[in-house]
């Protein structure tokens, strides 16, 4: 069985995020006083092999996203099962 | 502000207890936090100098030329007819290193700022760049991210990215180098410094908002890394370049207007160090008041506010009265704006929060006051041996193509296309010289019919291992180097940046490789009369005690007088005579061939003779301007086989054109010496050129009445590059091989280099 795995990478709190403040100018311009701020992130669906136990499959994605999916340096990730 | 300042706290800082114990005897009490940290940064080897400003003060810093020497936050030369050039070379190596795209592409900002403050337009960058052994697992990596990095930042901010080199070395594996420079245009009469001058003239904050990015970076640039720097990482700096163009474009608008008194970039330790920068350079007093800061952050605490390191910001005194014609351009380019201070005649620096006095320091011990140190100097231990090494032991290879071959594949020789196609160097269509050649030529064109034939020609380099045998030739070398590629193009060098990337200068091997590369500087600049306008000192660059070579990178800028005389390094025409400017003797100490054939760094780099280099470079300079030459290019690494294999690769085709991208030539060498030693030694003072048959007897004539030496090698013609008694190669062959070598790093498939200085590596006995 195939299962979705859902991974989360957001820039760590404090690291500026030229393209959320873009984001967050455009919703004013358009007249969402409301808007403080706007930081943007990825979503991303890794959809693997159901085999291993869901311990291993968290390790493994930890894995991915240390090495691949987000850069640590300046990113957090959060993975839902 | 209740934090006891402990020993523990005072050695976070990154000072000394002597260090300390002066803070306390400037202050008569103890700081406080705050204060604690504005000491930290400003008395970091970053900031002040403090193991560098004693041999720094031998550089030759003047000339007719010279309007704006070092000190400012970039140099500036008059380029004739009312116009000048800012240029300046500034390193972001470890930031780079944690983090390369960011780290890099900041760097490209920092530098841009700070030739734009002077009241420039920044016309062209280039870039100096060094990572670790090809096979090494971060190389790939580190390499990829900041080529990104740069492009990604230059491209964005529509500034060309023209010229630009790249080396490999194990010595770099745990400290890339990435030294960024950039030029600009101005004025030469409205040149703006960054000073503090007019009691009661307000401070105002121009830019981004402050957040708590890179909080202590010029103090981590002033240590070396070790394992526990993957947690300590501070937070690191995310570039913005569209707010560097708005931030550009507002300050040149500023500059019109009466408005500026003086401006600096916030750089390094950020508000804090270019604050105190100002008043110190006026003699003045500061107050500031951190509430009217702009910040991105909730929460944060003046040591923050003060030592963050946040992008794309300036810090301006305007004169008394204009605060409004600042507030109106500034809020045109949607930049934050806000009076954040005033000048005072106190000479105290005073910041003020939440109604309570937070710091209140004497500006002169942050600034001209900061420790100097005539730190212990002695020569590496492992000279004389490597020095006493016979060259005369060494096998010859069997088959000097195949060699070739493999020097060509060798990623600090070979093509670096993969790089500079993903810098923007066509945005403002100025490259009359594009990269991949000698020294880039950038025309000025600013409108103005007086300028409308100028250029300027850019070229950087260093050579690490040159400096490591010998550290005052290898940085002699450098300077020649730079000045030789300004000639290839027609140039007539003017002046020097320089970027000083050393190790632990509390060594005294390596504070010593610092103070005799400095001296080889002042040296090569008297003799080619190029002074230094500015520069910058990277100290600290070693991992686990490991230094990288002593790597100072010359940033050389020179004047094209008239851009349709220019030329540049691939051989053109069938028929065209080739010849050397220089001379023959097989100089092969401390040569890339040694190490990527032999495994050996070892031996003294060629002889350096700066009169005979003076010759040669006159002879090929007036040549090109006198449109004598059909190609002009410097033999460097790999010697005269690699340089001709160069000149037969690099033409540049047309797009849709039928005919290959390379031309052939038939050469017949002298060979004084051994054949490898002839064809790969890095013998100085050498540029080969190629000429139509009728210009051959005024070259002669030429080289004769300068004094250069001329050895007549051959023609160009064929597609094989053939050297007589010694090798031949189908260029196809070469080409394809020069060509693969970065992709193939990229490709993580390069076998363990032949070369590393395996003297140095630690289970190695040294001395």
């Amino acid at each position: 069985m195939a299962k979705k795995a859902r991974v989360y990478v957001t820039l760590k709190r404090g690291v500026l995020d030229p393209q959320g403040s873009a984001v967050n100018r455009a919703l004013h311009a358009m007249g969402y006083g409301e808007v403080s701020d706007v930081r943007l992130g990825k979503y991303i669906e890794v959809t693997i092999d159901e085999k291993a136990p869901e311990a291993e499959e968290r390790r493994r994605l930890e894995e991915m996203c240390k090495k691949l999916l987000a850069n640590t340096v300046i990113e957090d990730f959060r993975i839902e099962l | 502000m209740t934090e006891k300042i402990t020993p523990e706290v005072v050695a976070q800082h990154g000072l000394t207890q002597a260090e300390y114990d002066e803070v306390k005897r400037h202050l008569g009490r103890e700081p406080n936090l705050t204060e604690l940290g504005v000491f930290s940064v400003m008395w970091s080897e970053h900031c002040s100098y403090k193991s560098s400003r004693v041999h720094l003060k031998t550089f030759p810093t003047s000339g007719p030329r010279v309007l704006q020497g070092p000190g400012e936050n970039a140099g500036v030369v008059d380029l004739g007819d009312g116009l000048a050039a800012a240029f300046k070379m500034e390193s972001h190596n470890h930031p780079s290193y944690i983090e390369p795209y960011q780290g890099a592409a900041t760097g490209v900002g920092g530098i841009l700022r700070d030739v734009f403050t002077m009241g420039a337009r920044p016309i062209a960058s280039a870039n100096s760049l060094r990572f670790g052994d090809p096979s090494h697992p971060k190389t790939a990596y580190l390499l990829e991210g900041v080529v990104a990095g740069i492009g990604g930042y230059g491209n964005c901010m529509g500034v060309p990215t023209v010229a630009g080199e790249v080396m490999f070395h194990p010595s770099y594996n745990g400290n890339c180098l990435v030294n960024a420079f950039t030029l600009g245009i101005l004025p030469a009469d409205k040149i703006f410094l960054g000073t503090a001058a007019g009691v009661g003239n307000p401070v105002m904050y121009i830019g981004a908002k402050t957040g708590r990015d890179g909080i202590h970076g010029a103090t981590m640039a002033s240590a070396e890394f070790d394992a526990s720097t993957e947690e300590k990482r501070p937070t690191v700096q995310v570039g913005d370049p569209f707010m560097e163009k708005l931030l550009l474009e507002a300050c040149l608008e500023l500059f019109q207007t009466d408005a500026v008194v003086g401006i600096q970039d916030m750089g390094a330790a950020g508000f804090t160090s270019s604050s105190v920068e100002m008043a110190g350079r006026a003699g003045n007093g500061l107050d500031l008041f951190l509430d009217q800061v702009p910040l991105r952050e909730e929460g944060m605490t003046p040591y923050e506010i003060l030592l963050s390191e946040s992008q794309e910001r300036m810090l301006l005194v305007a004169a008394e009265g204009k605060e409004d014609v600042v507030r109106r351009i500034c809020t045109k380019w949607d930049l934050d704006v806000a009076v954040v201070g005033r000048v005072t005649d106190t000479g105290r620096w005073r910041a003020h929060w939440q109604g309570k006095l937070v710091a209140d320091l004497p500006v002169d011990p942050l600034t001209e006051g900061a420790p100097k140190y005539q730190r212990p100097m002695k020569p590496h231990p492992a000279l004389p041996e490597l020095h006493a090494f016979d060259l005369s032991t060494l096998p010859e290879p069997a088959d000097l193509g195949a060699t070739l071959l493999r020097l060509l594949a060798r990623p600090t020789i070979a093509s670096k296309e993969w790089v500079y196609q993903q810098y923007d160097h066509m945005v403002r269509l100025v490259g009359a010289v594009r990269p991949g050649g000698d020294a880039a030529v950038v025309r000025i064109a600013t409108g103005d019919a007086r300028h409308a034939k100028k250029a300027v020609a850019i070229s950087v380099g260093a050579n690490g291992r040159y400096c490591f045998l010998d550290p005052h030739l290898g940085a002699a070398h450098a300077v020649a180097e730079c000045a030789r590629n300004i000639a290839c193009v027609g140039g007539e060098p003017i002046a020097i940046t320089d970027c000083l990337n050393f190790g632990n200068p509390e060594k005294p091997e390596i504070m010593w490789q610092f103070a005799e590369c400095v001296r080889g500087i002042g040296d090569a600049c008297r003799a080619l009369g190029t002074p230094v306008v500015s520069g910058n000192v990277s100290l600290y660059n070693e991992t686990e005690g490991q230094g990288i070579l002593p790597t100072p990178t010359i940033g050389m800028v020179g004047l094209v007088p008239d851009v349709e005389r220019t030329c540049s390094s691939a051989f053109k025409n069938a028929g065209d005579v080739i010849a050397l400017v220089g001379t023959l003797q097989g100089e092969v100490g401390g040569s890339e061939y040694l190490a990527a054939e032999h495994g050996r760094e070892a031996g003294r780099p060629p002889a350096l003779d700066l009169a005979r280099e003076k010759a040669v470079q006159e002879t090929v300079r007036r040549a090109v301007r006198e449109g004598l030459l059909s190609s002009a290019h410097d033999c460097s690494d790999g010697g005269l086989a690699v340089a001709l294999a160069e000149c037969c690769m690099m033409q540049g085709v047309p797009a849709g054109a039928e005919t290959t991208p390379w031309i052939g030539a038939a050469v017949r060498v002298p060979f004084p010496a051994r054949k490898d030693f002839v064809l790969f030694g890095e013998d100085a003072s050498r540029i080969l050129v190629s000429m139509p048959k009728e210009s051959a007897a005024r070259f002669v004539a030429l080289a004769q009445e300068c004094g250069a030496p001329v050895i007549r090698l051959g023609a160009v013609g064929g597609d094989t590059l053939e050297i007589q008694g010694a090798l031949s190669v189908p260029v196809a062959e070469l080409a394809k091989a020069w060509r693969d070598g970065i992709p193939a790093v990229l490709r993580r498939d390069v076998g363990h280099a032949a070369a590393s200085l395996v003297a140095r590596e630690p289970q190695e006995p040294l001395s």
